[in-house]
């Protein structure tokens, strides 16, 4: 089914009942080229581009529960390419790219809304940190504004300038970044691939690999049964080491818990993304009215999908102290996802020591901005054998090698980053 | 999630901060100063500083409680329950066994 205005229209007279069926809901078969493992963006996007793309169209994406039941479904939906180091810098704005044209693309209304993000500076140091990273931006072709106090007055007039400990002093503006629709993209996904012949397979956990003589992946167990598959990609997120595990690999990532809030819906506030980095906060609005807000992971290892109320008390504070009449809006909803993060804050995108399967993991909070070029680079990876371009340096032995990309400058404590 | 700390009662985990799983252990300076950085030791100290097991389950892990006694705590926990069967004093551990304290002639 192709959407447009005139299906809208048609499906209208009919009381909407004539829609078809957005993704098939087959059975697995008994060998794939492709196995992917785990239908979030990131699964479900690799998939899309395999067929599109580099013409493999034998593909399975298996999920465990029911696409985007993950972080996919869970994240505060902030879409950017604010990055400063070699590596990430090239690999983002290649996903913004991509944003601008996914609509199309896919032929999907993902509500990709380029609102613009603010990070703001309290202090001169933090200032020369900003200008720095626009001007990095900005030589690579990232548009990036440097703005003061007065200028951020302009478009945020709600917020409080002269906090005692943070008064604003200017932000960081990226007028391209923005939000999406998360459910959106997972489904956009979903529906592309699909019509171009992938298996997307729900309620299918993997438990293990199948392996030959010389340790060669060549399927995975799952509970729906034996899959054979020429490689298999993993892009699990959260549970990345537990999947690895099954294949007998340690990463060098951690799964803690990240939180984030919704409060009720009000009229139009928030003309785009705020953070408040200084007071680990940062909020949006959604298309329903809602304030979308978060900050900090709660800072232990995690598999729970849910937090504490520490870490609860200490956004809800933040947000106060930046913008006091949040004080009067209700929270309706506040949840958890499990992150996998990384030691040094950024992904991995690479082939691992076990032939015929391959990793993509090391997402951290960040990875919602990310799915369109992870799913394009893994996608290039698996079909050409050769790293993507763009996500190079996304190896997982750089950590050995001394060729770590620690954007936020913090060492091998995944909790800090 | 509240941890029953052994000097000062149970108490709210906002109290306490992480520093993660304890079975990790630093491996000898020594065998790497003699060795010149010997393969075998750096591959040690790499496996040391930046892989994890990462367990869904139980886990020992240490933790210091900075807003009551300053103790350091190693705890049972389970990672995907949040339930905790185990708290003991820890001390000597933690980060006071870390690089940096075990270097450290500072005082
Ligand atoms: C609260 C919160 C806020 C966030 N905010 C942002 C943000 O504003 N911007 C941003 O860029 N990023 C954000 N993120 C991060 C982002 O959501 C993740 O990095 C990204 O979604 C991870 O990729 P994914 O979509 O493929 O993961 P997921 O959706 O988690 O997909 C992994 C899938 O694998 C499945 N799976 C696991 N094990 C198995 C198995 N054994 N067999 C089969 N399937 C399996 C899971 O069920 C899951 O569906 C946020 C995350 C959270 C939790």
């Amino acid at each position: 089914m192709k959407y447009s205005i005139f299906s809208l229209a048609r499906a209208a007279l009919s009381g909407h009942k004539s829609w078809a069926r957005t993704w098939r809901d087959p059975a697995p078969k008994s060998h794939y080229d492709v196995v992917i493992i785990g239908g979030g963006g990131h699964g479900l996007a690799t998939a899309y581009f395999l067929a599109h793309t580099y013409g493999i169209r034998n593909v399975a994406v298996l999920e465990k529960g029911w696409i985007g039941s993950g972080n996919a479904g869970r994240n505060t939906t902030i879409i950017r390419s604010n990055y400063m180091l070699p590596g990430n810098t090239g690999f983002y704005e290649l996903s913004m790219k991509l944003w601008e044209s996914m609509e199309q693309d896919l032929n999907y209304n993902t509500m990709v809304s380029q609102r613009g993000i603010i990070n703001l500076y309290h202090s001169d140091a933090q200032r020369d940190a900003f200008a720095r990273r626009g001007n990095v931006m900005r030589i690579n072709g990232i548009d990036a504004e440097l703005l003061d106090a007065v200028q951020i007055r302009k478009m945020l007039p709600f917020l409080n300038y002269d906090n005692a400990r943070f008064p604003i002093q200017g932000g960081l503006l990226q007028r391209r970044a923005g939000t999406a629709r998360h459910d959106a993209v997972v489904w956009g996904y979903a529906h592309a691939a699909d019509k171009l012949g992938v298996d997307v397979i729900q309620n299918c956990e993997v438990t293990g690999f199948t392996r030959d003589a010389n340790g060669k992946v060549t399927g995975v167990e799952t509970s729906r049964g034996r899959i054979g598959a020429g490689k298999v990609g993993m892009a699990v997120a959260g549970s990345s080491s537990r999947v690895a595990a099954m294949a007998g690999l340690r990463l060098p990532i951690e799964s803690h818990v990240l939180q984030a809030f919704v409060s009720e819906a009000i009229k139009p506030l928030i003309p785009g993304v705020i953070t408040f980095g200084a007071g680990h906060f940062y909020v949006s609005q959604s298309d329903k009215g809602g304030l979308v807000f978060g900050g900090d992971l709660d800072g232990y290892n995690s598999y729970a999908q849910r937090g504490n109320m520490p870490v609860m008390e200490d956004v809800c504070e933040g947000g106060m102290a930046l913008m006091p009449m949040i004080g009067r809006v209700r929270l309706l909803r506040q949840w958890g996802g499990i992150m996998d993060m990384s030691m040094d804050g950024t992904p991995i995108i690479d082939r691992t020591p076990v032939d015929g399967l391959y990793i993509n993991a090391g997402w951290c909070y960040g990875g919602f901005k990310a799915t369109p070029a992870s799913g394009l680079t893994f996608a290039h990876l698996l079909a050409r054998e050769e790293p993507h371009e763009e996500a190079r340096r996304f190896r997982l032995d750089r950590f050995q090698r001394g060729l770590m990309i620690d954007e936020k400058g913090q060492g091998a404590q995944p909790n800090l980053h | 999630m509240r941890i029953a700390c052994p000097f000062c009662g149970e108490r709210e985990n906002g109290e306490f901060t992480y520093l993660g799983d304890a079975k990790p252990q630093r491996p000898a300076m020594v065998a790497l100063e003699v060795a010149g950085g010997a393969a075998g030791e750096a591959e040690a100290f790499y496996d040391y500083v930046y892989l994890r097991d990462n367990v869904a389950g139980e886990m020992d892990e240490y933790w210091y409680h900075g807003g009551g006694c300053r103790s350091w705590l190693r705890l049972t926990r389970n990672t995907a329950t949040h339930e905790i069967t185990s708290v003991e004093a820890a001390p000597g551990t933690g980060a006071s066994s870390s690089p940096a304290s075990t270097a450290g002639t500072i005082s």
